[in-house]
């Protein structure tokens, strides 16, 4: 299955939605919608990443540029993700450590409103 | 000789073909239905490596995926002819701390080519970093169950 994209804002938080892979040929285009949502001053972002069907390193790289770039402007970058498969590379690289990890979209807008 | 060999040209797009067939010779080749993701990954993560490789040093040359069942392991061998950027000694790598200083600008577009390396290391039974051919054979393997085909 190819990438699909979407975001929205809820409560001043953009939440990017991510479905299908992301891999080598998909990822720059998630990189062009976080480095378009940091353009626009949207530093404060959750990814969902519920429906996505394969994760490999250069996405993560693309995630962890995101961070990267939100953090420049104080703001935060956390990941909605329950699936074991897709949990798996974030522990085998050690970036469980890094972002924030959550359970579904509510949680993640509650646990980012608890650290203002 | 190998069971079913995959060339293809260095592009993105045929990364994931070259994952699919992977995974369908993993499940042919009696490989656990539980391992699957990991062969996929795996193999997903080498051939990336291979194509990134080749874009910068040999963008006409193809990349080669080997897939053997004739042992009692089912095992992948993906081989470039890019020159050896010492890829073998990131195989372990504990790779958190380095994302944790924020960057004022100039955030990477992708990670270093190791942490695929220490990926495919999280996720084969058994993975050699092999110099070969003028460029680099990455082989990893996993466990078959007894008597499949």
């Amino acid at each position: 299955m190819d990438l699909k994209l979407g975001h929205y804002n809820k409560d001043g938080i953009e939440v990017v939605d991510v479905e299908g892979e992301i891999d080598v040929y998909t990822a720059p285009r998630l990189r062009e919608l976080l480095i378009d949502l940091v353009n626009k001053k949207n530093y404060q972002l959750v990814v969902n990443m519920e429906k996505v069907e394969f994760l490999d390193s250069t996405g993560l790289g693309v995630l962890v540029g995101g961070l990267k770039r939100v953090r420049a402007h104080d703001g935060s970058l956390d990941l909605v993700c329950t699936q074991e498969r897709i949990l798996k590379i974030f522990r085998i690289t050690g970036l469980t450590k890094v972002f924030g990890i959550h359970d579904s979209v509510d949680l993640a807008i509650a646990a980012k409103k608890a650290e203002k | 000789m190998a069971t079913v060999e995959v060339t293809f040209t260095p592009l993105p797009a045929h990364v994931r073909t070259a994952r699919l067939v992977a995974t369908a010779v993993a499940r042919r080749s009696g490989v656990d239905e539980s391992l699957l993701d990991e062969v996929r990954l795996a193999v997903g993560e080498a051939c990336s490596r291979a194509v990134e490789a080749h874009r910068k040093h040999c963008p006409r040359a193809p990349i080669r995926v080997a897939l053997t069942d004739d042992t009692e392991r089912f095992e992948v061998v993906v081989t470039d002819a890019a020159p050896t950027e010492a890829p073998a000694e990131a195989m372990s790598a504990e790779l958190a701390p380095s994302f944790k200083t924020p960057a004022a600008d100039g955030a990477p577009h992708q990670l270093p080519p190791e942490v695929g390396l220490a990926v495919i290391s999280g996720l084969a039974d058994d993975v050699r970093v092999m110099a070969a051919e003028g460029g680099t054979s990455i082989a990893m393997s996993w466990k078959r169950r007894t008597g499949s085909a």
